[in-house]
């Protein structure tokens, strides 16, 4: 019988399933036992029908302009309970310091005063908003979610790639990933011991009461979207269905009196927390840019008189600068007093004195970055680039050397992916999510696992084409087998059910004659 | 003549009704308690399992029981009405012997969905019951659907709505008394609420999750919600009023006297009066139920009223 695995050739990396060749990790045993026995073309029935219910639940993203069933890879990628302690505990450190940090540039400038970060990185940032400078957000929180990218390099090792902390989004492809594998793979799933995903949308609502302004008893809290032309549209219209709350677009808020409230049937109901999907530049064209129609006028104004929540707050995007990302493991010693849980990857600065030159003379063995890029977007990878595009970055970044960053490149690891037929290793990396609620940052078991399709490809990005994995977070240790039958003792006596006629009469053909 | 309507064909109208809800409801519950246990890596299969057999009033025995042997009671067993498979045979063989009361198009659904559910059955055993429960839920959906849409607001029409709402209070009683009475091997609220199909409904209302007391509530006195028993009594009462003549009907009597009780309810001693309310509420379903035959159904023929154990 053919093996899918059979053609699996390792490359030139962590691969997440095989320690070597034929040699399986301990955490995917029962996976390769369940899909190894499937046929080429089971594997592919499978597929298609989950891309037939991610396009039937409306479950899609645009490629190219095209509305395409969200890509999930049939093989889920597995951490073990160790492993996801680590990221865990990792992940929550790097909000932590990231809200200290933003704690501190929007107030009293320590790190500043006190060298750890140079004054430039705060005053050039494109993201610094005057507006937010001296806003106190009520409980301190400024970043109720966050998503990490993370890579495993080629030793194993986890590492962080980028912090998102301004609105980061892919979680409800968690959410959808999760329902859809238990759906195509009942059995596999049986057999493990998967942490569920499904409290997400009761720990967000729950941060974002909890963030809601000082006075407001039973807090109104709404999802914020640009709009249903929006990429990410599904994500927000999911989020408000599970926290059962109202999705709004700007113009069903108005402002008044520096509060916000929604227009609705029963007239205009006061709005406390917005947890907003819309970037800081759209969000109020009387602050930010004047010609965005997709905003809330006003909407600024009520967050800085503290009438209303903004969720994530303004200005979070220099903390998640590219740049500031060099800085973290610094500012987690100086605020926390730790040392990092997750190490960055080797970073450059060519706006530092002395580093320029490092990067411009090596630029070809380099990642070139430019700091606000989103989406794998602008990324050059030196190694893969041809003389022409190295000389047009090497331009770039000599003119503007704060613009971008330098990164060594990390061989990111490899996971079995459905590529036609056949198994063959993709690189991954994975966004685990993180709410904070002020008191304590919550990390969502698992996150999404992004998968470049294209072989050799390390962008893994939705919009370059990109697929996903269900990613699987094991419980600590097997649960209890039960070795007797457990006594009915204490199940209720509940009535039998009623029954009606057959509605089948036995003498009919006796009567009627067959003509 | 339309305002009179055959006894029989009463029964076999309010039967397809019943039948329907049932394997909806079965679907659901059994769609929710499945997608939980996969989902829970603590779970305890045979517990979990034992507690679906108690809902649907069904005897687990004294084995061990797993996930497969529920699906081929509780969904694939064509010989016993509380199976989805067997309500849904059920309910086609009853609309099929009140042809001319029923719509084409109800007849069509129901036999094409029988038809149907060989299929799913057998991709069931490849890749698991999704697809097959996610069919029953739609047909049955279609099926009321047609109902409304093609049936006049006659009393043919009630008796379909009227033998809906019976088993749909039953099934919510149903539902809420395993977890209130066996706290231990029951199902979280949440799965509760997606059991009944009543979770964003839920949400929408209260924007928070797992309240105890507020679940149970939603389930029974929500107003607005369709399969909360306040509302579904509400809607059998309906019928019932305007099927009936007699001021003091002993179909419509202890179905009002349950409503009434619901609407008045003190919701500070919910808690605990709930299993006792429980139990009334399983008792004027049936009773009522019987009035209903013995009233409307009063002839001895070739349909024999039957009950289990009698």
């Amino acid at each position: 019988m053919a093996d899918i695995f059979d053609a699996y050739a390792l490359a030139d990396a962590w691969d997440e399933m095989f320690v070597r060749p034929g040699e399986v990790r301990t955490a995917y045993e029962p996976v390769l036992a369940a899909l190894q026995p499937i046929e080429p073309s089971e594997l592919r029935f499978r597929a298609d029908q989950m891309a037939r219910a991610f396009t039937d639940r409306g479950v899609t993203y645009a490629f190219a302009g095209e509305e395409r069933p969200w890509p999930l890879d049939l093989v889920p990628r597995i951490l073990d309970a160790l492993e996801w302690d680590l990221i865990q505990r990792g992940v929550a450190q790097r909000v932590r310091a990231l809200e200290a940090y933003l704690g501190d540039a929007y107030g009293h400038c320590r790190a500043f005063e006190d060298g750890v970060v140079p004054w430039r990185l705060l005053l050039n940032s494109p993201h610094f908003h005057r507006v937010a400078h001296g806003v106190e957000p009520p409980g301190g929180v400024r970043i109720h979610v966050a998503g990490i990218d993370l890579v495993r390099d080629e030793a194993g090792d986890f590492r962080v790639l980028e912090d998102n902390v301004r609105v980061p989004s892919g979680v409800s492809y968690v959410i959808e990933n999760r329902r859809a594998m238990t759906r195509i793979f009942p059995s596999l799933f049986a057999e493990q011991h998967v942490v569920p995903v499904d409290g997400y949308a009761q720990k967000l609502l729950a941060a974002l009461r909890k963030a809601a302004p000082d006075g407001a008893d039973d807090p109104r809290v709404v999802v914020l979207t640009p709009g249903p032309s929006n990429a990410a549209y599904f994500e927000h219209a999911l989020l408000a269905r599970l926290m059962g709350v109202q999705l709004v677009e700007g113009h069903d808020l108005v402002c008044r009196g520096n509060r916000v409230w929604m227009r609705t049937t029963r007239g205009e109901v006061p709005v406390h927390v917005v947890y907003r999907r819309l970037d800081d530049d759209f969000l109020d064209p009387l602050h930010f840019r004047p010609d965005s129609v997709i905003g809330c006028p006003g909407i600024m104004s009520a967050a800085m008189a503290g009438n209303v929540t903004l969720a994530n707050a303004v200005g979070n995007g220099i903390a998640d600068d590219k740049l500031l990302y060099t800085y973290v493991p610094d500012l987690i010693r100086y605020y926390l007093g730790e040392e990092p849980i997750l190490p960055n990857v080797e970073s450059f600065r060519p706006d530092e004195p002395g580093q320029l030159d490092a990067v411009l003379d090596q630029i070809d063995q380099l990642v070139i970055k430019p700091v606000d890029g989103a989406g794998g977007q602008g990324i050059v990878i030196g190694p893969k680039a041809d003389a022409e595009t190295l000389r047009r970055t090497r331009e770039a970044v000599l003119a503007d050397p704060r613009g971008f960053i330098a990164q060594r490149p990390v061989a990111l690891s490899t996971s079995p992916t459905l590529a036609g037929e056949r198994m063959a290793p993709r690189h991954i990396d994975l966004r685990p999510f993180a709410v904070n609620d002020g008191n304590d940052v919550w990390v969502l078991p698992g996150g999404l696992t992004r998968v470049a399709l294209q072989e050799g490809n390390l962008i893994v990005n939705s919009s370059q084409g990109g697929g996903s994995k269900d990613t699987w977070v094991l419980a600590e240790g097997p649960a209890e087998p039960l070795d007797e039958v457990p006594s009915t003792e204490g199940l209720p006596e509940v009535a039998p059910r009623q029954l009606g006629p057959d509605g089948n009469p036995t003498f009919v053909e006796e009567g009627a004659q067959q003509q | 003549m339309s305002d009179v309507i055959l006894s029989r064909i009463a029964e076999a109208l309010t039967w397809t009704g019943r039948y329907v809800e049932r394997a909806d409801a079965t679907g659901r519950i059994l769609d929710a308690y499945l997608h939980r246990m996969l989902e829970d890596p603590w779970r305890d299969e045979d517990a979990a399992c034992r507690s679906l057999y108690a809902i649907l009033g069904v005897d687990a025995g004294a084995e061990r029981v797993d996930m497969q042997q529920v699906l081929d009671q509780l969904a694939f067993d064509s010989r016993s009405t509380c199976s989805i498979e067997g309500a849904l045979g059920a309910a086609r063989l009853n609309a099929r012997s009140a042809r001319e009361a029923v719509s084409s198009e109800m007849w069509e659904c129901l036999n094409s969905t029988w038809h149907a559910l060989a299929d799913q059955r057998r991709a069931a055993r490849r890749t698991g019951p999704y697809a097959y429960l996610e069919l029953v839920r739609a047909r049955a959906a279609l099926f009321f659907g047609l109902a409304d849409s093609t049936m006049s607001r006659d009393d043919s029409w009630r008796f379909v709505v009227l033998g809906r709402s019976l088993e749909r209070v039953d099934m919510t009683v149903r539902l809420l008394s395993v977890r209130v009475l066996d706290a231990a091997h029951a199902p979280d609220w949440t799965t509760l609420l997606s059991a009944s199909g009543a979770d964003e409904a839920y949400a929408r209302v209260h924007s928070g999750f797992g309240d105890n007391a507020r679940v149970a509530e939603f389930l029974l006195l929500d107003r607005d919600f369709p399969r909360s028993a306040l509302h579904a009594l509400t809607t059998a009462e309906e019928c019932l009023s305007a099927l009936g003549r007699p001021r003091q009907d002993p179909a419509r009597r202890p179905i009002g006297r349950l409503r009434t009780r619901l609407e008045y309810l003190d919701l500070t001693a919910l808690q605990d009066q709930l299993p006792a309310l429980l139990g009334d509420l399983q008792q004027a379903c049936m009773a009522s139920a019987e009035a209903v035959a013995e009233r409307f159904f009063p002839y001895q023929g070739p349909v024999i009223w039957a009950q289990e154990g009698a």
